[in-house]
């Protein structure tokens, strides 16, 4: 087990290598730079000072110089400073960090809350009134694009009814720290959250449908119904443990994706995590931090698959790694 | 012998629903299973000897499957209790085995948990004295060291010691009928033996009465005490094991003996039964329904509403067509029926 973890790890290395060049030269591919855009258009800025902060910043150099420079000090730990907000790209992430944590793990725990029970109750009674309502919402909310149901969700809760904030994560001069603090955070979770989940669960109602549909048919179920115990008991013990397999394998992925950032949901209700800032620094050409964020979500999804399969050998006696 | 019965079927019909229309895969039958007997269920794949053993426990999906008729076990009509009732019976009074030892097992539970689940709804032992009697039955079906297995999941053990525990869940708590549907067919020659064996050993102990279907005639020879062989939803032929063996009426029932291997050592190859099993929904009900099989005997011959008839005692046969039932006809007739067939068609 921890051999197979380690050796897991080690591969991760040159994944991550194959991953950077790919990021750099996607980086590098984008028209402009962190120069362009506003700095040029700003008539009191030279172009003579341009040229020079270029030479300056290096951003003359040829690509594999500017690669080297920039993975030596990633490994050195130093993840370089954003152009637009002049601070460390570590110090921006991490402030942004315990939003898109909160509300990571707000969309996670609701979308399981919803999918499961509802996934299990459309499998077990397939082809009843509440299977048919149960698939209809999932056809529905698969085929909602999340921006159009977020907009949806934050014009009537927000503006329409003002039940809730419509942008931001936490009101301005709450002492932070303070319990009325992390209420006031709470409340600014909600309505993102909520939307994030309606959508999110879709995938998972309808897998865990099917898996209770299919293992519903399998054998063991039969055994088990011959051996006298009841069909509640059938479902909770025999049927569901089994269905869940599936759902347990996407659960490293779900767990690590908590720390990547929603992007629309973000970018939609005016939240700032890590999702927002990614989208900002792209149109505003901000390299450091656009390359450092892509980075960190394909570490995410490296360690998830990771944390996938530890899980899944746990689940499941079948698999058993080392 | 002891000829006290432990379940009566009266009048069972199974029908299976497609398209919204029922028909029936088990038709108006009836049948008695006695104590420490064996009674064999014969008949080719899709002739309804599962569907027949299923519905003794009333196992069949509910919604897509109509159960009528009487299923007397120890004077209680299994057909009209409730859910919960029957969830009583299953397991405790009547066990079952299947065919694929590989699948009839929560591949999530141990083997330990999935015998003692048996006894956790029948019985009030405590934890303690459930282990003890879980190991004892895995003793009893022959597994070694059956403390390690108890600890064991599904996948670690062989076929031949899965359906073992399969044998062990279904006599857990001593039933006086077990069915046994086709326990042998997945399963190589030297563990089928093995495996009857057991059950037969097993079924001396308990007294219980065994309905063991299968389409293996080896297995019946061995095993049965009576024999059942089922066409199309119908019995059509019911005898001793030695009666039907040596003194086979129906024309399925010879069709089907000449088509064992080793029945036929000298002849040049196996007896083979022209067509197949009907579908469901194209049984010739209401006539000979094995008469499509065997064309060269002239409809004159078959009986108009086929009745089981007792020929001998304890003999029973359907239909009236086996007196004139020779296979030599077929060679000659069933050519002359082809050239008619082509002769027809210019």
């Amino acid at each position: 087990m921890w051999k197979f973890t380690l050796r897991r790890i080690l591969i991760m290395i040159p994944q991550l290598f194959v991953l950077s060049v790919l990021i750099f030269l996607l980086a590098k591919a984008m028209p402009g730079d962190a120069l362009t855009g506003a700095m040029q258009a700003n008539p009191n800025v030279s172009p003579q000072v341009l040229a020079e902060q270029r030479e300056k910043l290096g951003l003359n150099d040829p690509a594999w110089q500017q690669y080297g420079r920039w993975v030596g000090n990633l490994v050195q730990g130093d993840l370089g400073k954003s152009y637009v907000h002049k601070i460390g790209v570590a110090d921006l992430i991490g402030s942004r960090l315990a939003n898109t944590f909160y509300l990571g793990v707000a969309i996670l725990v609701l979308t399981y809350l919803i999918s499961i029970p509802l996934g299990i109750l459309s499998g077990r009674y397939q082809n009843s009134l509440l299977d048919k309502t149960i698939t209809g919402y999932t056809y529905l909310s698969f085929a909602t694009p999340l921006f159009i149901f977020a907009l949806l969700i934050l014009f009537v809760f927000g503006f329409q009814l003002g039940w809730f904030p419509t942008s931001g994560s936490v009101d301005v001069g709450i002492d932070p720290g303070s319990g009325s603090y992390y209420a006031n955070k709470f409340y600014h979770l909600i309505l993102p959250a909520i939307a994030g989940a309606l959508v999110s669960t879709t995938a998972t109602i309808q897998y865990l449908r099917n898996e209770v549909i299919d293992t519903r048919l399998k054998d063991f179920v039969k055994t088990a119904r011959s051996k006298g115990v009841p069909e509640s008991k059938v479902y909770s013990k025999h049927i569901l443990r089994n269905s869940l397999l599936p759902i347990a394998a996407f659960l490293g992925y779900d767990l690590t994706g908590v720390l990547a950032g929603n992007l629309f949901i973000e970018s939609i209700f005016g939240y700032p995590g890590l999702g927002q800032l990614f989208l900002q620094s792209i149109t505003q050409r901000d390299y450091s931090v656009v390359t450092i964020l892509v980075m960190l979500s394909g570490l995410l999804a490296l360690i998830g698959t990771l944390l996938s399969d530890i899980i899944l050998s746990w689940v499941d006696p079948r698999i058993r790694i080392g | 012998m002891n000829t006290e019965s432990v379940l009566e079927i009266r009048d069972l019909t199974v029908a299976f629903r497609i398209k919204d229309e029922y028909y029936p895969a088990v038709d108006q039958l009836n049948l008695t299973i006695n104590k420490n007997e064996v009674l064999a269920i014969v008949g080719e794949s899709g002739c309804g000897k599962s569907a027949l053993a299923l519905s003794l426990t009333r196992l069949h999906d509910s919604k897509n499957t109509r159960i009528e008729g009487e299923l007397l076990f120890k004077g209680q009509d299994l057909n009209t209790l409730s859910p919960g009732q029957m969830n009583k019976i299953r397991g405790s009074e009547i066990g079952m085995i299947f065919q694929d030892p590989l699948t009839a097992l929560n591949p999530l539970m141990t083997i330990g948990k999935q015998i003692e689940e048996n006894l956790d709804y029948h019985t009030s032992l405590s934890r303690k004295e459930k282990t003890k009697r879980v190991i004892e039955l895995l003793e009893n079906v022959n597994i070694v060291d059956p403390k390690r297995v108890y600890a064991q999941y599904p996948h670690e053990l062989s076929g031949g010691m899965r359906q073992r525990i399969m044998i062990a869940i279904a006599i857990a708590c001593r039933p006086s009928l077990i069915i046994a549907d086709e326990p042998t067919t997945a399963l190589d020659v030297t563990i089928q033996s093995q495996i009857l064996d057991l059950l037969k050993q097993l079924q001396a102990e308990n007294d219980a009465g065994i309905v063991l279907i299968t389409h293996d005639l080896g297995v019946v020879a061995e095993m049965a005490d009576r024999v059942v062989v089922m066409y199309a939803g119908e019995i059509v032929e019911i005898a001793d094991v030695n009666e039907l063996f040596n003194n086979p009426k129906h024309p399925y029932t010879r069709s089907l003996l000449a088509s064992m291997p080793g029945a036929n050592v000298g002849q040049e190859s196996l007896h083979v039964i022209e067509g197949r099993v009907p579908s469901l929904q194209n049984i010739p009900r209401g006539s000979c329904r094995f008469s499509e099989r065997i064309p060269w005997i002239p409809q004159t011959h078959h009986a108009e509403h086929p009745e089981l008839n007792e020929v001998a005692p304890q003999h029973w046969v359907r239909c009236t067509c086996y007196q004139n039932f020779h296979f030599e006809d077929e060679v000659g007739d069933g050519k002359e029926i082809v050239l008619n067939g082509i002769a027809g068609t210019q």
